[in-house]
């Protein structure tokens, strides 16, 4: 029983916090790498549809993402139900697509301008009225390379949902 | 009861349980990319005459708001879009200048000449869904895919869409230039030309 008897020197023995700089670094660094800065939250439904002739996107600060569907269950009130588009944050309507264009190019450096895609993020039950009203919005702008970002999948489960 | 003094803690497996844990996240969080199908939209210019193109050299397919489409004046199962786009494209129907040496396709003379004259032409509606649109779209890169890999396969071996792969990857180890040629070969063999008309109103 002599060995729960043996600390008997006085005082708080202080604890090591040296590795603690170790910890909070390696956690600080770990987050750093992996967490992609994510500015936008969708307002609108989002389901992609399935394709599988695809190409995978790098490069993700080339990418301008346009939303397009639905306003979700909590917006509908104040967006209504029609299919609406989304950029950055806000709803937005047609119009507002050359000004975003421009202040994504503005925004990046000159040489990459050129290698820029507007990714086309577009709920399965969306219109293609308001697709090609978009694309012919990116046109104008002169914005030609999309790309139409859909889920992996044959292309034949997009038309399941139906009866 | 007297107080007693506080046992020094050990910190030595401080660093085994953040280790456990940078682990744990690094196996569980993955960094996900969007994948899509790639496109170039037509600049915007003056208006101008199209050039003239044979009639049998287009390959019209209609989408209505039901997601039925409507191939070359007959209804069609999306299931058979794809090959009946192979059977278009790669007939080779034509003669002298415009013959298509590299084509297997039945060489009829009411369908396209060689590929690189086949204009596919992708309508719809204002109402079309757009993810018939896209199962539409996917299909006929489906096509274009199939041909094109047969022939890179014919040629150098490998299949396109592979080469196309190694292209992008930025760890490729081998002759870039020599990569891009090739695939630049079969683009031409295979050129995609997929004309989207304006949707019509109604």
């Amino acid at each position: 029983m002599s060995k729960f008897k043996k600390k008997k020197d006085g005082g708080i023995p202080a604890i090591s916090t040296a590795s603690l700089p170790d910890i909070v670094f390696m956690l600080l660094f770990f987050f750093m790498v992996v967490t992609v800065m994510r500015d936008t939250s969708i307002k609108v439904k989002n389901t992609l549809p399935f394709a599988d002739q695809v190409e995978k996107l790098e490069k993700k600060d080339l990418i301008m993402y346009i939303y397009a569907g639905e306003p979700s269950d909590r917006y509908k009130e104040v967006a209504g139900t029609e299919a609406r588009i989304q950029l950055n944050d806000k709803f937005a309507s047609l119009k507002d697509i050359k000004q975003f264009v421009f202040e994504e190019r503005e925004s990046t450096r000159d040489e990459l301008r050129q290698a820029m895609i507007a990714g086309l993020k577009v709920d399965m039950e969306t219109n293609m009225g308001l697709v090609s009203d978009i694309k012919t919005e990116l046109r104008e702008a002169e914005a030609l390379k999309i790309t139409y970002i859909t889920r992996p999948g044959e292309a034949a489960r997009n038309l399941q949902r139906r009866y | 009861m007297a107080r007693r003094n506080a046992p020094e803690v050990n910190a030595g497996s401080m660093a085994d349980i953040a280790f456990l844990l940078l682990i744990f996240f690094l196996v569980t969080t993955t960094i996900e990319t969007d994948i899509g199908i790639n496109r170039k939209l037509p600049p915007i210019q003056d208006q101008q005459d199209p050039p003239p193109l044979k009639e049998r050299n287009i390959f019209i397919v209609l989408i209505n708001s039901n997601g039925d489409l409507l191939v070359e004046d007959d209804p069609m199962e999306l299931k058979d879009l794809k090959q009946s786009a192979i059977q278009f494209l790669d007939n080779g129907g034509g003669t002298g200048d415009e013959k298509c040496d590299y084509c297997r396709g039945p060489r009829d003379t009411s369908s396209s000449d060689n590929p690189i004259k086949a204009v596919i032409s992708l309508q719809n509606n204002r109402l079309t869904k757009y993810s018939d649109y896209i199962a539409v779209q996917n299909e006929l890169i489906a096509a274009y895919n199939f041909l094109r890999n047969r022939e890179a396969n014919r040629l150098f071996g490998v299949d396109f869409t592979e080469m196309e792969k190694a292209y992008k990857n930025p760890e490729y180890q081998g002759n870039k230039d020599k990569l891009k040629e090739r695939i630049q070969v079969i683009k031409d063999m295979y050129p995609q030309k997929l004309s989207e008309a304006e949707p019509k109103r109604t």
